[in-house]
């Protein structure tokens, strides 16, 4: 302790990027002192959030979410299946979530990181609890076909706050998805529709012709915070993450209900007023992300 | 007023406890936990010398693994296996051991409901018995919302049905114990509240609304004192009465 302690005297003649370095955590909580942070940003406040539909023209529903330099490009492909015996009118959702080895100096090529499995798997827990899609929808044929949708997000440059960005650009890939026209040939099989033969193949209708695009329910929208001693950081950086140690990520849903509430251990413990600080916070971040991904949505239809 | 549940508890009411330590020969330290039908062992090797790649060396490293009771481990295992290694990671005192790994490893046993809690449980008593040096203790108890919003705690399994309905969403919440302490009551609270109310970590799975979430945290933590005092007291049965002041501080 004696080495923080004294790093407030070297402070004044370091270079503050050796400062930076040699003692983070005191660098930190000079500038929280202060309310503001390295990057200039107040504590509450969440970094710029991009959101570009249709990055991948080659997916049925694409979207690329960047929060800060933090980069996540999601994309969906439909495939028909044959549905469960248990679920006959239900389609699927498999969601994968990808770590490369461009996104961060921390993974390696070869075993996938640790990371990215478990938000994998968060995604999936929260996309399929919030009950944004209706797996009803995904139905084409009872009990005989059904769409499975894979959805991929990848990590183009892991820069803290993964799970927030990786569920925009999940959600926004959803709302921009648009459902292949099929229709059922003559053996019985889900082939995609083409409209070539005006007489010959009037008998082969479309089966899904007015499911284009999905109604999505209630919006699950996130917000990671970064906990250290009273201080409470929104959207921190991969730098912040590491130093800070305790994440705590909030997911509500645009009709106000609780997805989750992860922390998964930490130094720092949540007390009941933060528990409200961080979902205050994240209701205030819902808003802002609601309104980004509208204008996206405008800026589409204009296009 | 309240119906009682399938196996005839109370919404508050959790399932008999059990906790016996020191039954492996091998391992440095070793605990099997069970609550009801779900029972978990877990055995604790280390601390080991090095560290493994990109751990930090001026701490100690903890590596959790979690063996399922059939097949191979999978995402949901994987992401027990993540929560249980952060959740140890904020009890241990990591700074005395640096550079060294300790391997907690998860057999489970039995699963009937409440999985992840009994296992943290399990890690926790395992790790007093190898003698690994901790802040505090942790406690794990699984709380249910039912569709019309009371609160259930330590359902025998996700899909438990209570009133006849199915549970709408349920969290994992740990707390630290209550801590026996010579000092005056009230001077270590932490913006007036105890240190036993900070949550250590927190998983939901399904909807509820934020008022619920926070009645869940509120039955938790009456449920976690009880559980707290029930691991203080097996603690403290040890068989080696020398070192149970040691072990079980």
């Amino acid at each position: 302790m004696g080495l923080l302690d004294s790093s407030g005297d070297l402070s004044a003649e370091m270079e503050v990027d050796a400062f930076r370095r040699l003692f983070p955590l005191r660098y930190y909580e000079r500038h929280l002192a202060e309310s503001i942070r390295p990057d200039g940003r107040p504590l509450g406040r969440a970094r710029d959030t991009t959101v570009a539909l249709g990055a991948v023209s080659s997916a049925d529903g694409s979207a690329l979410a960047k929060i800060g330099s933090t980069t996540m490009l999601a994309a969906i492909k439909m495939e028909v299946m044959t549905p469960s015996a248990e679920s006959p009118d239900e389609g699927c959702i498999a969601i994968e979530f990808h770590m490369p080895p461009i996104c961060s100096p921390i993974v390696r090529p070869g075993r996938p990181a640790e990371a990215a499995v478990v938000v994998s798997k968060q995604l999936s827990d929260t996309i399929l609890s919030s009950g944004m899609i209706d797996l009803k929808e995904l139905a084409l044929v009872s009990g005989k076909a059904a769409w499975m949708a894979y959805l991929d997000i990848y990590c183009l440059d892991a820069d803290g706050a993964l799970f927030d960005a990786a569920l925009l650009s999940a959600v926004a890939a959803f709302s921009h998805l648009q459902i292949p026209v099929v229709s059922v040939n003559d053996k019985g099989k889900i082939v995609a529709f083409t409209e070539e033969g005006d007489g010959r193949k009037l008998e082969k209708e479309a089966v899904n012709k007015e499911k284009i695009k999905l109604t999505l329910g209630s919006i699950p929208f996130s917000l990671t915070c970064a906990l250290h001693k009273k201080y409470i950081l929104a959207d921190p950086t991969s730098e912040e993450e590491s130093i800070m140690e305790t994440l705590v990520t909030v997911v509500m849903d645009s009709s106000d209900r609780l997805v989750s509430f992860y922390k998964p251990g930490g130094p720092a413990l949540a007390y009941t007023s933060l528990v409200t600080d961080c979902v205050a916070l994240t209701r205030h971040r819902m808003k802002e992300l609601e309104k980004i991904l509208d204008e996206a949505f405008s800026g589409m239809e204009v296009d | 007023m309240e119906t009682d549940r399938k196996d005839g508890r109370t919404p508050n009411q959790l399932r008999p406890l059990k906790c016996s330590r020191n039954i492996l020969h091998r391992a440095h330290g070793s605990a099997s936990w069970s609550q009801g039908e779900t029972k978990v062992l877990a055995a604790v090797y280390g601390p080991k010398a090095g560290t493994k790649k990109n751990e930090d060396p001026e701490k100690a490293c903890i590596e959790v693994i979690w063996k399922p009771k059939t097949g191979q481990i999978g995402k949901a295992e994987k992401e027990c296996e993540m929560i249980m290694k952060k959740t140890i990671q904020s009890i241990c005192l990591l700074t005395i051991n640096p550079n060294t790994t300790t391997s907690v490893i998860v057999q489970v046993v039995n699963d009937d409901g409440a999985l992840l809690p009994c296992a943290i449980n399990a890690a926790c008593a395992a790790l007093v018995d190898a003698g690994i040096p901790l802040k505090h203790l942790a406690v794990a108890i699984c709380c249910c919302v039912a569709e019309e919003g009371s609160v259930v705690l330590d359902p025998t399994n996700v899909i438990e049905f209570v009133f006849g309905q199915q549970m709408r969403g349920f969290a994992y919440l740990v707390f630290p114990n209550s801590a026996l302490s010579a000092l005056p009551e009230g001077s270590y609270l932490v913006n007036g509240e105890p240190l036993e109310h900070g949550i250590i970590t927190s998983v939901t799975h399904g909807v509820m609304s934020v008022d619920e979430y926070l009645k869940c945290v509120d039955r938790g933590r009456a449920a976690c004192a009880k559980l707290s005092g029930f691991l203080r007291n097996s603690l403290q049965k040890s068989q080696f009465p020398s070192d149970t002041s040691s072990k079980a501080a």
